[in-house]
């Protein structure tokens, strides 16, 4: 169990990284990669919303829409509106609890509700057939992976400021080309864990 | 006239894939053959203009505070429907696509141009805009995925195209190439755009 766990863990932070080779969560991956500070700030805010929705998306498939035979067409809805709620109520909680993680977190999280590698990990979740600690530890993969990459991409950016563009491809163009090779390099890790 | 102007925004000046450059997780995903850039815009398209006219006919009666939820439950809703739609007709295509069909609802595009359009004017112009948008992004991605279809299989829309000695360039079809392709088109997108505007200030 413990080996599967792992696997999962390895599996979504490098060889199928959902950035790099997912392409999910695209949006905030372009927007917020500009600073490192802000970026691990989004991821970390991120990885939280996702270990979250992990159980919320494991406990409505398997017990309300799977046993009354609503999968099929209340899928889409209800996962949206479940996550839309549950980024607002840890919105509320964080405010109540630590006001000065608030600040940190505060203004991405509305923005979390929008970014697809929620909804993602939601819909992968029933596809895989996971149990209730795998579906945590993808949930937890897929933020680590994408903090990861999000880290990796602001580095870079910051660097990038001192060096002489051509001037077509300043801003999202040379991100696109920069993530393309960061890609490259996480091909390599590809067999690096057994499939499924 | 306004109505021409606002479909053709969306061909061009605000492209939402290469001028806006949002809700690119699809066109990066889906784009490895042709065909499959072509399906996935449609079934945007789809989604984007039945939920701009809903929600430009409701933009009275739903309350400013609780739009956004509304305008999710809306496109969630035709989301579900092209869904179950592309599972039904197309299998294949759709088996192809994975998850990109249903993650149309956290389409950025569909809930910018509902927020920042739609929920403004008439139906007339709302429609207009959200057909410009989605066939602007339709023809972004079917070029996207043209150009990795030809490099990474030599074909075009599944038929040969690169003759017999074609080598062909698998990274354009891995992940890595997903993005280099769309960084280089956005470059020359931009080159574009920087010429015509040079041009039209010197005259």
């Amino acid at each position: 169990m413990a080996k599967e766990l792992f696997f999962i863990i390895i599996g979504s932070v490098f060889v199928n990284n959902f950035v790099f080779s997912r392409f999910l969560g695209q949006c905030p991956f372009l927007g917020v990669s500009s600073k490192t500070e802000t970026a691990v700030g989004m991821g970390m805010a991120t990885t939280f919303v996702l270990t979250m929705t992990a159980v919320a998306a494991y406990f409505i498939q398997n017990y309300i829409l799977v046993p009354y035979g609503l999968a099929d067409f209340l899928q889409i809805v209800s996962f949206i509106l479940v996550i839309a709620s549950l980024v607002q109520l840890v919105e509320m909680v964080i405010l109540k609890i630590s006001p000065a993680l608030y600040n940190a977190f505060g203004i991405y999280l509305p923005l979390i509700t929008t970014n697809c590698i929620v909804m993602g990990v939601a819909l992968l979740i029933p596809q895989y057939n996971y149990n209730l600690i795998k579906s945590v530890t993808l949930g937890l993969g897929a933020g680590l992976g994408f903090t990861l990459a999000l880290a990796l991409m602001s580095g870079i950016r910051e660097e990038m400021e001192f060096h002489d563009v051509p001037e077509a491809l300043k801003g999202p163009a040379i991100v696109f080309i920069t993530a393309g090779l960061l890609s490259m390099i996480f091909l390599g890790f590809s067999g690096l864990v057994p499939l499924g | 006239m306004q109505l021409l102007k606002d479909f053709l925004n969306g061909l061009w000046n605000e492209n939402p894939i290469f001028r806006m450059v949002i809700g690119i997780c699809s066109a990066l995903a889906v784009t490895t053959a042709a065909k499959n850039g072509i399906a996935m815009g449609m079934a945007l398209t789809f989604v984007l203009t039945c939920s701009s006219i809903l929600v430009s006919i409701l933009r009275n009666v739903i309350p400013s505070t609780v739009r956004i939820p509304c305008y999710i439950i809306v496109i969630a809703t035709f989301t579900t429907v092209v869904d179950l739609f592309m599972k039904a007709y197309f299998p294949a295509l759709y088996e192809v696509m994975g998850i990109f069909i249903p993650l149309i609802v956290v389409n950025c595009i569909v809930l910018a141009r509902a927020e920042a359009f739609a929920s403004k004017v008439g139906v007339a112009r709302a429609t207009a805009d959200a057909l410009g948008m989605g066939l602007g992004y339709t023809w972004a991605i079917t070029l996207i995925s043209m150009i990795r279809e030809i490099m990474g299989s030599g074909t075009l829309f599944g038929y040969p195209v690169m003759g017999e000695g074609f080598t062909h360039w698998v990274i354009a079809i891995l992940p890595p190439g997903a993005f280099i392709v769309m960084g280089i088109l956005v470059g020359i997108m931009n080159m574009i755009t920087r010429k015509t505007a040079k041009d039209t200030q010197c005259h």
